[in-house]
């Protein structure tokens, strides 16, 4: 390190730490004021009591969230699905345009299209995968000791952003020319098992659309997994008995009881995984940017919304994201209601 | 394969623990529990890679394998120092550092702010019954449904640029560019429906008595709101609050869509950002990528039953 950086590094520092503490600072202000009147608003609105206690109550406590969800989701929400019928820079009325314009754009291995295709392979392959794989793990480490540890190291990457997987995994991918030494530990594992010219992983397609779904599958299998562990637990002891002395062992007693006895918690784990997987955007957007055939439609809604500015384009995907989640997201609710009336 | 709980089994039937206990005895089998440590191998290997090269020099990384450390070890925390403070070798003025105080500056706000509005709308929602409460309870948990894409353009140009109907504004450009506000309140609007579902559920549960005591006594709502229902709802809030910091922390759509490239941007809209022009620097971006992800390990080791319970409920959001 030479005079000059050596110098340099204390004052960098310095700016560094004072430009932490005015940032911390903004947000402890900010925290100070929103707890400063609600506190206020709290002892003043106290006083009232008798005959004002209710009204003042349900407008003080529930006011706040609704003009929120209203301003923030109620109100966007309608005008996205209005700025989908619009032209992209939303002067004009197109109609249906936009949506014809996504479903036949490009062919599969191009466009709009093709990110439709990618979309729906990922939330075919994705969640099946992952559901299986945790469910494999839940039934084999039930039987191990010392299972905290095994489940709390595969269940690490849930608390991992998709952001950090991807760099993890695109470095696990990382390839070099023929000849060089490769750095990442695909490269180098096929090279060891006798393949000796790799390709190049994330360039290669159709490839990387699997490579990619190994990280989500990498991420989801832990939520599979624990989710699914917790429902095999709670299957009453009196059922395993019945079976063990009826002579159940092993895979028959899986068959048999274990899998119909969890099928409905096997079921939302599914969904589940398949609504994330549906608004897969960190994954794509980290490891790809979209290029590379790799593109699936939530990250082009984001694209043409916000890179390209082709608002009527962006909105006409989000919608179609929308219709896509709906009816998983209301299953699974519904599903958890049952749950919460049955208990 | 006969072990002693399937020879015992059929004359005497074994109950509790010591069932379960058998059971799983009977089940064991070596080439099971290989297989189990094979796959947590997989599942651990590829962190543990990031980690080490994240540790290793400069010159080693570009020229070796991360595995090659087993037989020639050497470790440094200069990518650290680098990636936190001079972010030269980057190719950006800046370290991570201000990005990572970006997070914390976003997330705890964003964690506190919807914990608060949201156990008081449940509050209302479960005991001060009004007409069309349970309908309005109703569509707010319906609500659940709008992926936050469907929300995010009209948003960011309500943000940036007001609302106007022809030439009349409804409401202004509060030109809050570069600060925090619009993270905190977009976070806030996108948690709030399953924030009031999860605590309504829990709120709903307290017993009737302990409200209506406070109530007969003459304390009025706020009061009975603040000393009986948060005390005892502290659980569940406990349990959304850890949710809600690792659902901001990792976010990235919100934090591109709201901060972008801006100084105001948090540690993954940053990170994202630098994989894309990064060449072959692994040893900095593995370094950095380890930084964005302590702090959820952190938060996860520390409070893995709160974690799971708080995911278990909130894995539909989104």
């Amino acid at each position: 390190m030479n005079a000059a950086v050596a110098h340099a590094q204390p004052v960098i520092l310095a700016g560094a730490l004072g430009d932490a503490g005015s940032k911390l600072g903004q947000t402890l202000e900010a925290l100070a004021l929103f707890f400063g009147i609600a506190l206020l608003v709290f002892f003043a609105a106290g006083r009232a009591t008798g005959r004002l206690n209710r009204p003042l109550a349900i407008v003080v406590l529930l006011g706040p969230a609704l003009v929120l969800l209203t301003v923030g989701l109620v109100v966007p929400a309608i005008r996205t699905i209005y700025l989908s019928l619009r032209s992209d820079d939303s002067s004009s009325f197109v109609g249906v345009a936009n949506f014809k314009w996504a479903f036949t754009n490009g062919n599969l291995n191009q466009g709009v299209r093709q990110e439709l295709f990618n979309t729906l392979l990922w939330i075919v392959i994705a969640p099946i995968v992952a559901t299986v794989l945790g469910l494999l793990i839940a039934v084999l480490v039930d039987r191990m000791r010392h299972q905290a540890i095994y489940k709390s190291l595969i269940f690490m990457p849930v608390a991992i952003s998709f952001v950090g997987a991807s760099i993890i995994w695109k470095f696990v991918y990382d390839y070099r020319g023929p000849g060089l030494p490769q750095d990442g530990l695909l490269s180098q594992t096929v090279i060891a098992l006798g393949w000796h010219n790799p390709p190049n992983w994330i360039l290669s397609h159709p490839l990387n659309d699997f490579l990619l779904m190994v990280i989500m599958v990498w991420v989801q299998t832990g939520f599979a997994m624990v989710v699914l562990s917790a429902a095999i637990k709670a299957i009453p002891e009196d059922i395993i008995d019945a079976a063990k002395v009826d002579g159940a062992r092993g895979w028959a007693m899986a068959f048999r009881i274990t899998l119909p006895m969890i099928r409905n918690t096997l079921i939302v784990v599914l969904t589940t995984v398949m609504i994330i997987t549906l608004k897969l955007f960190d994954i794509i957007r980290t490891m790809t940017g979209g290029n590379f055939g790799t593109d699936v439609l939530a990250n082009d809604m984001y694209s043409q919304s916000f890179v390209e500015f082709n608002y009527g384009r962006g909105s006409a995907l989000a919608v179609i994201l929308f219709v896509g989640v709906l009816p998983l997201v209301a299953y699974n609710i519904h599903q958890l209601r049952r749950e919460r009336e049955t208990r | 394969m006969s072990t002693p709980a399937q020879v015992a089994a059929p004359s005497t039937v074994l109950r509790g623990p010591a069932a379960t206990k058998a059971v799983r005895r009977s089940f064991s089998s070596p080439i099971a529990s290989l297989l189990v440590v094979l796959l947590t191998l997989l599942w651990t290997v590829p962190t543990f890679g990031l980690l080490v090269t994240s540790l290793r020099p400069a010159g080693v990384v570009s020229t070796t394998g991360w595995w090659t450390v087993f037989v020639h070890p050497s470790f440094t925390f200069a990518n650290y120092h680098e990636v936190l403070f001079s972010g030269a070798g980057l190719g950006v003025s800046d370290g991570l550092l201000p990005y990572f105080v970006n997070s914390l500056a976003i997330t705890v706000p964003a964690t506190l702010f919807p914990l608060a509005i949201a156990s008081a709308a449940a509050y209302v929602l479960a005991w001060v019954k009004f007409k069309g409460s349970d309908a309005l309870f109703f569509f707010i948990f319906a609500l659940q449904v709008v992926p936050l894409q469907l929300a995010l353009l009209p948003l960011l140009q309500l943000s940036s640029g007001g609302a106007h109907i022809g030439s009349v504004t409804i409401f202004p450009d509060l030109n809050l560019g570069n600060t925090y506000v619009p993270l905190w309140t977009a976070h806030t609007m996108f948690a709030l429906p399953l924030a009031i579902f999860l605590l309504h559920n829990f709120i709903a549960q307290i017993p009737r008595d302990l409200i209506e005591a406070g109530l007969v006594d003459g304390a009025s709502h706020f009061r009975v709101f603040r000393t009986i229902v948060l005390p005892l709802a502290a659980p569940a809030l406990a349990s959304y609050a850890i949710f809600q910091f690792l659902w901001v922390w990792n976010d990235l759509l919100v934090a591109l869509t709201f901060a972008g490239g801006s100084g105001r941007a948090p540690i993954t809209a940053r990170l994202a950002q630098l994989t894309g022009s990064f060449g072959g620097r692994w040893q900095l971006l593995t370094a950095g990528a380890f930084i964005a992800i302590i702090v959820p390990m952190a938060v996860f080791f520390a409070l893995q039953r709160y974690f799971v319970r708080g995911l278990l409920a909130g894995s539909v959001k989104g």
